[in-house]
């Protein structure tokens, strides 16, 4: 099934003249930067899911909230969809433009607004890069906690959009739990605040709703986060394990000894020897698993925990236990680790990321029902995982300019994905569903489920002009996807389809 | 995964969903009653009460996982009960109101206690739900993963609706240990003295986890591994207070909330939930001593007859809002009045997941 928009399933896209669109937007925002030349829109065709690229229809570059404002006005007047874009690093192609729609790109919002140590709050655009919030509220001994890996380039709006995490959000939460208050521009220019500097707000709580949706909801135009003090101290071990299955029993022992760890991430042996190989982080390139377990807080808490963390990895099989030194070897240690996606990039000519999410306990089955799967599909699969959530990232390997490999790279990642759901997991545990994978939550959610997550769009945005095509499948996407499943259930495994 | 055998266990869902689909056949409103616990906390609802008392029990629970299912029928103290059984708890604390309060009207209403400002709200556990929408269908939003972003996030939406967007059958909480150790202060300071203190401490690494000042003393919480908890405590003085002065705190039993014996007055009950730093807030005939600032100030009540505008005024210009709690004046809202922006989306809202209002039609707001 075609991953670009499909009008077919997808929905009839308006009838539009992009001259005249352009002459009105231009007339009705003159002073707003407006693309339209194809060399100039280039770089703005993909996000960081590159195999699926759309040049839109024109890219708007605006410098001001007001413009922002007009140009939403006006897109609503004339029935233009609006696909709003941050840093465009999305690994899910929500960010993906429309031939027949604007791109509203918001990087030129990059101020951070206010900075508050005594109330431990940031007011900051859109358009600010997730880790320069940290940056910036570092003199204060505070900091911001969601640390996406990409942290050095996303926006923080792009964070809000997709309920961003990282690697410390098992003991610090999500995007959604760090993010106070939002103001919003509806898709007919309407200003709201969602959310409050105060510890809750009256009615529904539509900013954990409008975290994590997509930009199909609104245009996010200013963001509050709160920050926390930096831990007194933060350190890591590394266990080295000879079995991926140990590693991931492991997991669960140290939450069972009531420890929740700063960070707690897994990697394969394929992640370890592409890791090591680009960074030199001192990973065991033996081992057939790693984990990395970080402990922060008060340093005699932290002292105290590393001794009861160690005898439980000991107990666990691990063949072997290093702890970071100092902080030079941890940062060394984190570098491998959030360096993984490039290393891995580095052994193949493509990758493609997965991003779901299983309870912990079926670490071990997925892991043996992802190797099948590679096998079966014929092509290398690396796996990297924020363990403590069970939030895993296989990447697999591929070479987009082989005629056909995309797709079939494209079955496999869709099967594993099925896979997660079957054991009582999702899809997405931070990426977002986006266009890559419209089709897989037709396997996820039922019709009528789907309907009521419709019906929430429609109460914001009922002309589906944000981001049409994302986050939900249309009925007849799923029904097509459905058809085809049961088609391929009944032929032998291992034929390919996509 | 364990299972609390104590507990009774029943799946009424297919009954509720019945009802449901008759009354939205016949356009005829309900009243979701959990404990059924006739309080104030939100407007009156004309329907036809729909309870959820049958539907209990914990359906799912693996405590190294740190997930837990519970029917929202089940009674708080018996689901918390049953989470300290492995050690664990709901970290934000609920308040209590008796045998009777309920999972799900814990949920719906969305409150908080002592903990919330340091571990986070109802809200931020919550990983699913499964919801009975208007026409009968349960669904499952989220689910028993730590991290699930496919589709809109309607089950954090579901917390503090009210029931006013569907009956819930069944929540999905992350919870966590309890803590190695816990160790309470009362330390005699001025209002203003605990506020100067409370910013500093707030920038630093300290185990505190609840922190209230009412009575002219300083409430303090300290919870974290026994060396961090020693080391504070030795740190920041003051005398020793008895742990149970939390769960006081927590369920409304303080003297404070018994209308009448500590002021002499029955006027009603606010709660502010005010930016943490809000000074003292400038108001006519409230002395800011008499009333309780709980979450280091971010949440404080108190017993006034000033009236209600006036009220929300002064709070919404300091960035937050007032919840009139205990029985109300006439044309007193509990709950403060929307933006007319948020107001439309709110109806949108509304009209889209409950077409016929049949889900406890005007409990938040008149219109919704
Ligand atoms: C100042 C103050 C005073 C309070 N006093 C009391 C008190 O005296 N007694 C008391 O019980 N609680 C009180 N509470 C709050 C109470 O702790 C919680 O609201 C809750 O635990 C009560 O549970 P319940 O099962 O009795 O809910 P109910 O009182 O039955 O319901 C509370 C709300 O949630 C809705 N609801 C219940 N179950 C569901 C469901 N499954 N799906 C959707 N909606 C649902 C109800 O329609 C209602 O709007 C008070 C809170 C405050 C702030
Ligand atoms: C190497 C690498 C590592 C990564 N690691 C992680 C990780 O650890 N954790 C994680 O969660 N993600 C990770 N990501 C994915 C990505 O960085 C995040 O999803 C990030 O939040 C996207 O931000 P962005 O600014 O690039 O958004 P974009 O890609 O530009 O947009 C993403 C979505 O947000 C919407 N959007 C953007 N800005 C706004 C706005 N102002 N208002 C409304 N909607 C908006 C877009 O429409 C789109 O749907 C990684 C990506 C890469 C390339």
């Amino acid at each position: 099934m075609n991953i670009l928009y499909d009008e077919r399933l997808d929905g009839p896209a308006p009838e539009l003249d992009r001259a005249t669109i352009r002459d009105s937007l231009t007339q009705a925002i003159p002073d707003m930067t407006l693309l339209h030349r194809e060399e100039d829109m280039r770089p703005f065709e993909c996000d960081g899911l590159s195999v699926y690229r759309t040049l839109p229809m024109l890219v708007a570059l605006p410098d001001t909230l007001d413009q922002v404002q007009r140009l939403l006005v006006e897109c609503h007047r004339l029935g233009v969809p609006v696909v709003t874009r941050g840093a465009g690093t999305g690994l899910s192609a929500g960010a993906l433009p429309l031939e027949h729609g604007v791109l509203l790109v918001m990087s030129r919002f990059s101020r951070i607004l206010e900075i508050d140590p005594e109330a431990r709050i940031a007011r900051v655009e859109p358009g600010v890069r997730n880790l320069a919030i940290s940056e910036a509220a570092s003199p204060y001994g505070l900091y911001y906690a969601p640390d996406p890996s990409s942290q050095i380039a996303c926006s923080i709006g792009g964070n809000v959009a997709e309920n961003a995490g990282g690697v410390h959000c098992l003991k610090y939460g999500l995007t959604v739990h760090n993010v106070i208050k939002v103001e919003i521009l509806t898709i007919e220019g309407e200003r709201m605040t969602l959310g409050s500097e105060a510890l809750d707000a009256p009615g529904f709580d539509l900013l954990a709703l409008f975290n994590g949706s997509e930009g199909m909801l609104g245009v996010v135009t200013e963001i509050t986060v709160k920050l926390l003090p930096k831990p007194e101290v933060a350190k890591v071990l590394m266990a080295s394990f000879d079995d991926v299955e140990k590693a991931g029993n492991a997991v669960g022992a140290i939450i069972e000894a009531g420890i929740i760890p700063g960070g707690l991430e897994m990697m394969d042996k394929l992640a370890i020897i592409a890791a090591e190989d680009f960074i030199g982080a001192g990973y065991p390139v033996d081992a057939e698993a790693i984990l990395l377990c970080e402990l922060d807080g008060v340093e005699a808490d932290v002292d105290d925990d590393c001794e009861t963390v160690r005898a439980v990895l000991e107990k666990a099989g691990a063949t072997g236990i290093q702890q970071a030194r100092d902080d030079a070897e941890r940062a060394r240690f984190w570098a491998g680790r959030k360096n993984a996606f490039p290393a891995v990039g580095r052994m193949s000519p493509d990758y493609y990321c997965m991003d779901g999410t299983i309870p912990r306990r079926e670490l071990a089955r997925v892991l043996k029902g992802i190797s099948d799967l590679s096998e079966r599909y014929g092509l290398r699969v690396a796996n990297v995982f924020h363990a403590g959530d069970g939030n895993m990232h296989p990447l697999i390997l591929f070479d987009a300019n082989r005629e056909g490999e995309l797709a079939v790279a494209e079955a496999l990642g869709g099967e594993i994905l099925e896979l997660c759901v079957r054991v009582g997991g999702t899809i997405t545990g931070e990426h977002g569903v986006g266009r890559e994978k419209i089709n897989q939550m037709c396997a996820q959610f039922r019709p009528d489920e789907l309907a009521t997550f419709r019906a929430a769009k429609a109460a914001f945005d009922p002309n589906d002009l944000l981001n049409p095509g994302k986050n939900i499948p249309t009925p007849a996407r799923c029904s097509e996807f459905r058809t085809i499943k049961s088609a391929s259930a009944d032929t032998a495994p291992g034929t390919l389809h996509g | 995964m364990a299972n609390a055998t104590y507990l009774s266990d029943h799946d009424a869902s297919a009954a509720l969903a019945e009802r449901i689909r008759e009354a939205n056949a016949e356009g005829a409103p309900l009243r979701i009653v959990g404990g059924d616990t006739r309080f104030f906390y939100g407007r009156e609802v004309e329907g036809n009460e729909l309870s959820t008392r049958e539907h209990c029990g914990i359906s799912f629970y693996d405590p190294v996982e740190l997930v837990v299912s519970v029917r929202s029928g089940t009674p708080l103290g018996e689901f918390e009960a049953a989470l300290a059984e492995h050690g664990q708890m709901l970290p934000f604390e609920p308040p209590r109101y008796g045998a009777a309060s309920t999972v799900g009207g814990m949920v719906a209403t969305g409150l908080s206690g002592p903990r919330r400002p340091w571990a986070g709200s109802v809200r931020d556990f919550v990983l699913g739900v499964r919801v009975i929408n208007h026409e009968g269908n349960e669904q499952r939003f989220g689910g028993e993963v730590m991290k699930n972003v496919a589709g809109y996030d309607l089950s954090r939406l579901m917390v503090g609706a009210q029931g006013t967007l569907g009956l819930i059958t069944e929540v999905s909480f992350k919870v966590l240990p309890k803590p190695g150790a816990t160790h309470s202060l009362h330390l005699e300071l001025s209002l203003d003295e605990a506020r100067r203190r409370l910013a500093e401490w707030g920038r630093e690494p300290l185990p505190i986890s609840a922190a209230a000042w009412l009575d002219g003393a300083l409430h303090l919480r300290l919870e974290g591994g026994p060396s961090s908890v020693a080391a504070t405590r030795a740190r920041i003085g003051g005398n020793d207070l008895d742990n149970g002065f939390w769960a006081a705190l927590r369920d409304q039993r303080l003297p404070f909330f018994r209308t009448g014996s500590l002021h002499e007055t029955k006027a009603p009950l606010w709660r502010l939930s005010l930016p943490h730093r809000t000074p003292a807030l400038e108001l006519p005939d409230v002395d800011e001593r008499l009333m309780i600032h709980d979450w280091a100030g971010a949440q404080r009540w108190l017993h006034t007859e000033l009236d209600a505008d006036t009220l929300r005024r002064a709070c919404q210009a300091a960035g937050g809002h007032a919840t009139c709690c205990g029985p109300r004046p006439t044309n007193v809202e509990p709950f403060t009045p929307l933006p007319e922006v948020l107001m439309k989306y709110h109806r949108n809202l509304k009209a889209q997941l409950d077409p016929k209002g049949i889900f406890n039609p005007g409990r938040l707001y008149a219109a919704l």
